[in-house]
């Protein structure tokens, strides 16, 4: 505590000694004190990609430009964003230029260029970096500085939608000179800058203790004068995110609690203290069923789920596709699983509004057993004494495989109930999550293998545009021993005419039709069932009842706008 | 004695050089990855390189030596310039980094003990406080209600497991009574007396979780121990002289008991260095033991490797320790 009143004394000093006009507000309202259930490991997200580094960054490095609440992109260093009517987008689409506010300093008081924006650029592409987040400068063929305060940008080919290199949380402006000494593989040597990098953002590293707690300080040299409204944030990490939503809604030691992966009823009994209360925002995540389409039968042993294994005896039949589809109360799973934070659906591209299909949502978000056992029947798929049909000595009865997770093993009970009412056998099985995402290419138990017929997780597609994501279901991804099982085309889904038509999304530069397109195609997956999608997953935050100015935001950093956080009333 | 130890100690060079290739090959074979909690939006051809970056496209073999050469030399050297403030070649050595946080393993070590240390440490020595009082007690006074309380309360806190206890005290003392922070907060520095209560309020509830759990398993050792003891013809030998029951329970018995005993005592110790996973995670104190489990669920493999390493020289040095102390409280036993 005495600390802290030094500290407080120290900043409201610096800013009397400033002069500033505004340093009333700045650091009056003492210390916020944030819990992440996962400890975050460095402050440098290109070297991490985990979400809790990118977010925990987030306060003390910020991007050009990033996205609010509802998705929409707002200018952070810049004076505005550009588009092709503004003319910060070239009409070719091979270049866009950003314009830097002026004014802007670095912590350490040092003004803002565009050099930092281009070493920024530099850093992440450099070889044996291992930089996390070099997908968001791919197809960026150059940056260029015309002036210390323009950034242009060069595309190898035309960009419809430009928006990711220094756009989000996950590509911030890190500082040149700070950095310069760390480019490739120097990167992880520089301990004390990836620590504490200096940033423009509103908060500065203090202290960081890895994989335990940060401690920051407001930035004197923030761009509004009368923000941060705190004059300190303590980050702590550790722990399960029971105890964590305990420490914020029960006992109210804590003011913000970041991922909220708790069960619904428990969390209701959290909030019902009266301390606290949950934010929910919803992004593009979709907790889905992939459904393979290649054989994965055990007995092919390592040619199983791959090409030479041949389509899947059963899933390669629409009607059983669908049956599976329609069998899943999804209205159920959501109760028991999510709570509020998870919406029934059936689009792999849930969100933004402009491209959620309302399509497929009248025969599929309601179940209809008799619909599905009917579409079996008249399939030809008949039931045996176990009650599990079949037909030419092919049983539906399916491996269905997750990740370790007790919401995901609840669910899997839960379908393999519904499925069991059609006829459709199930067996359950689960493997770590470090293993089943860990894409270890020896290890037979990863999502990419998919050596089961069905698989449950969750995806999402960063910022709030889909081309990149809808891609992944091209016919050149599928996963298999020639690519060291590395495509994103999980389920092995492949059709042509979805080829083309992302082939001509990549190519449309109108909003509206870009739009359409997205659309089409996540129609085209769900009506073909390519997957089953469930659940619109959404993330779940809890903070107490005295902080005011959270805006839960599901499309860039959760703590987005700390800047404009206080102690309410 | 003295070429006994010598001996054990050249013995142990060998042994924990197989234990540290075991490690490593353990480590290797498990299907964990690096990359594997990253989020699904970073695309599989980025994860490669960044396995790359890690090294991990090197040969297993060559990988091992390269961590021997920075544990053994690099490390060490580096303990020895910072402690001396001379410089050996030109200082530029790799030291063994952490993938997640890409900061030498050593460096997260040191930070952590303290904390460990403190809570884990303070719980052990607890734990053999109160044990030996109520272990000797209920041995002498066997099957009396003071005994079956015991007995009682050692087997729960025996089985009843600490990630229970745990929860328990937090449900209690931090949410229902708001006594206890639940949140073991590491940047307290105690420099006065409100924030040396500071630190015993934050302590106070793992430390008394782990204590009981540390009674529990000692006491019964003692008791144990007396009871075999109270039994012996030197014990109705020192009645018959007359000498003090104080004496005969204090001096004699309780001295002879104590031997196997502090050998049990001796080789737990490592165990406060492994820190108490559960409990460090449950108040968060964030000490060697969530380091541990951080690691371990995040493949984090260089630290992985390097603190389990760094438990076993623990456990070889006080088993050796254990050994050394049976032949001084013993003068029966000798090793020459």
């Amino acid at each position: 505590m005495k600390n802290l009143k030094l500290l407080l004394a120290g900043t409201v000093a610096a800013l009397a000694f400033a002069g500033s006009a505004a340093y009333a507000a700045r650091g009056t309202d003492g210390d916020l004190k944030i819990l992440f259930w996962q400890a975050v490991s460095t402050m440098n997200p290109y070297l991490s990609g985990g979400t809790k580094e990118v977010y925990a960054s987030s306060m003390v490095i910020e991007p050009l430009a990033r996205y609010d609440e509802t998705g929409a992109l707002v200018p952070t260093l810049v004076t505005e964003i550009p588009t092709v009517e503004n003319g910060g987008v070239a009409k070719d689409l091979l270049s866009m230029t950003w314009k830097i506010k002026p004014g802007v300093k670095w912590s350490d008081g040092t003004p803002f260029t565009a050099d930092d924006v281009i070493f920024t650029w530099k850093y992440c592409i450099a070889p044996d970096g291992g930089c996390a987040q070099a997908a968001q400068y791919e197809g960026v063929k150059s940056v260029e500085a015309p002036d210390p305060q323009t950034v242009k940008i060069t595309f190898t080919e035309p960009k419809p939608y430009p928006y990711s290199a220094f756009v989000g949380a996950q590509s911030p402006v890190i500082q040149k000179k700070q950095f310069e000494n760390c480019v490739g593989a120097k990167a992880p040597g520089c301990t004390s800058a990836n620590f504490g990098p200096i940033g423009t953002g509103p908060f500065v590293v203090k202290e960081f203790k890895p994989n335990d707690v940060i401690t920051l300080t407001a930035n004197t040299n923030y761009r509004d004068a009368a923000k941060p409204a705190f004059a300190t944030v303590t980050l702590k990490g550790g722990g399960d995110a029971a105890s964590a939503a305990r420490a914020v809604l029960e006992t109210g030691e804590y003011d913000y609690a970041w991922n909220m992966q708790v069960e619904p009823e428990i969390l209701a009994k959290m909030v019902a203290a009266g301390k606290g209360k949950l934010e929910t925002a919803f992004g593009t995540q979709v907790e889905r069923i992939n459904l393979n389409h290649y054989n994965a039968d055990p007995s092919l042993g390592a040619k199983r789920s791959t090409k030479e294994a041949g389509p899947h005896p059963s899933l390669s039949d629409p009607a059983v596709r669908r049956a599976l589809s329609l069998a899943i109360d999804r209205s159920i799973i959501v109760e028991a699983g999510y709570g509020a934070a998870g919406k029934a659906t059936c689009n792999i591209v849930p969100a933004p509004a402009a491209v959620a299909s309302t399509k497929n949502d009248s025969w599929c978000l309601k179940q209809d057993i008799a619909a599905a056992n009917k579409l079996l029947d008249d399939a030809g798929w008949k039931k045996g004494p176990d009650g599990i049909r079949a037909k030419n000595g092919v049983k539906l009865s399916y491996l269905y495989a997750t990740s370790t997770n007790s919401v995901r093993q609840a669910t899997q009970e839960l379908v393999k109930d519904m499925w069991s009412q059609i006829g459709v056998g199930a067996e359950l099985r689960n493997a770590s999550a470090s293993v089943f995402f860990g894409g270890d290419p020896a290890s037979p138990d990863t999502f990419q293998k998919f050596y089961a017929d069905v698989e449950m997780y969750t995806n999402n597609f960063d910022g709030t545009d889909p081309e990149k994501y809808l891609a992944e279901w091209l016919c050149d991804k599928v996963p298999g021993p020639a690519n060291g099982w590395q495509g994103q085309n999980i389920p092995r889904y492949c059709n042509p005419a979805y080829d083309k038509l992302v082939g001509e999304l990549s190519k449309t530069a109108e909003l509206d039709k870009r739009a359409a397109l997205a659309k089409q195609l996540n129609d085209m997956l769900t009506e073909e069932g390519a997957h089953i999608p469930l659940v619109h997953r959404g993330s779940v935050s809890s903070h107490s009842l005295k902080l005011a100015g959270v805006k839960m935001n599901a499309w860039d950093s959760e703590l987005w706008n700390i800047a404009d956080w206080s102690r309410g009333k | 004695m003295f070429t006994y130890t010598l001996r054990r100690l050249l013995f142990a060079i060998p042994t924990l050089l197989i234990i540290s290739f075991v490690i490593f090959a353990l480590l290797d074979l498990a299907p964990n990855d690096p990359t594997g909690d990253l989020p699904l939006t970073i695309p599989p051809e980025v994860r490669e390189q960044i396995r790359a970056s890690l090294g991990l496209d090197q040969p297993f073999f060559f990988r091992y030596l390269y961590w021997l050469q920075q544990f053994f030399i690099n490390e060490p050297l580096n303990i020895l310039e910072r402690m001396t403030g001379w410089q050996f070649g030109d200082g530029n050595r790799m030291r063994v980094l952490s993938w997640a946080t890409r900061s030498p393993v050593v460096d997260l070590i040191v930070q952590r003990l303290p904390q460990t240390l403190w809570v884990v440490g303070l719980a052990y020595l607890f734990g053999v406080l109160i044990a030996v009082p109520i272990g000797v007690i209920s041995a002498y006074k066997q099957y009396s209600i003071f005994d079956q309380i015991g007995t009682f309360l050692s087997m729960v806190g025996y089985s009843v497991p600490t990630f229970f206890t745990g929860v328990l005290l937090v449900v209690i003392f931090s949410s229902y009574l708001q006594w206890f922070p639940s949140v073991y907060d590491t940047n307290l520095v105690v420099n006065d007396f409100s924030s040396f209560f500071q630190q015993i309020k934050q302590m106070a509830l793992p430390v008394t979780v782990l204590s009981l759990f540390n009674a529990s398993q000692i006491t019964r050792f003692v008791r144990a121990s007396m009871l075999d003891n109270l039994h012996q013809d030197y014990v109705r030998t020192a009645r018959a002289k007359g000498v003090k029951e104080k004496s005969v329970l204090l001096v004699h018995v309780l001295r002879n008991s104590l031997i196997p005993v502090v050998t049990v005592i001796a080789l737990g110790v490592p165990t406060i260095f492994s820190g108490a996973i559960i409990t460090e995670q449950i108040f968060r104190v964030n000490g060697l033991g969530q380091l541990l489990i951080i690691a371990v669920q995040g493949a984090d493999i260089p630290l992985v490797q390097t603190l389990t390493f760094i438990f076993a020289v623990l456990i070889v040095l006080f088993n050796l320790i254990a050994d050394v102390l049976y032949g001084i409280l013993d003068p029966r036993i000798r090793y020459d």
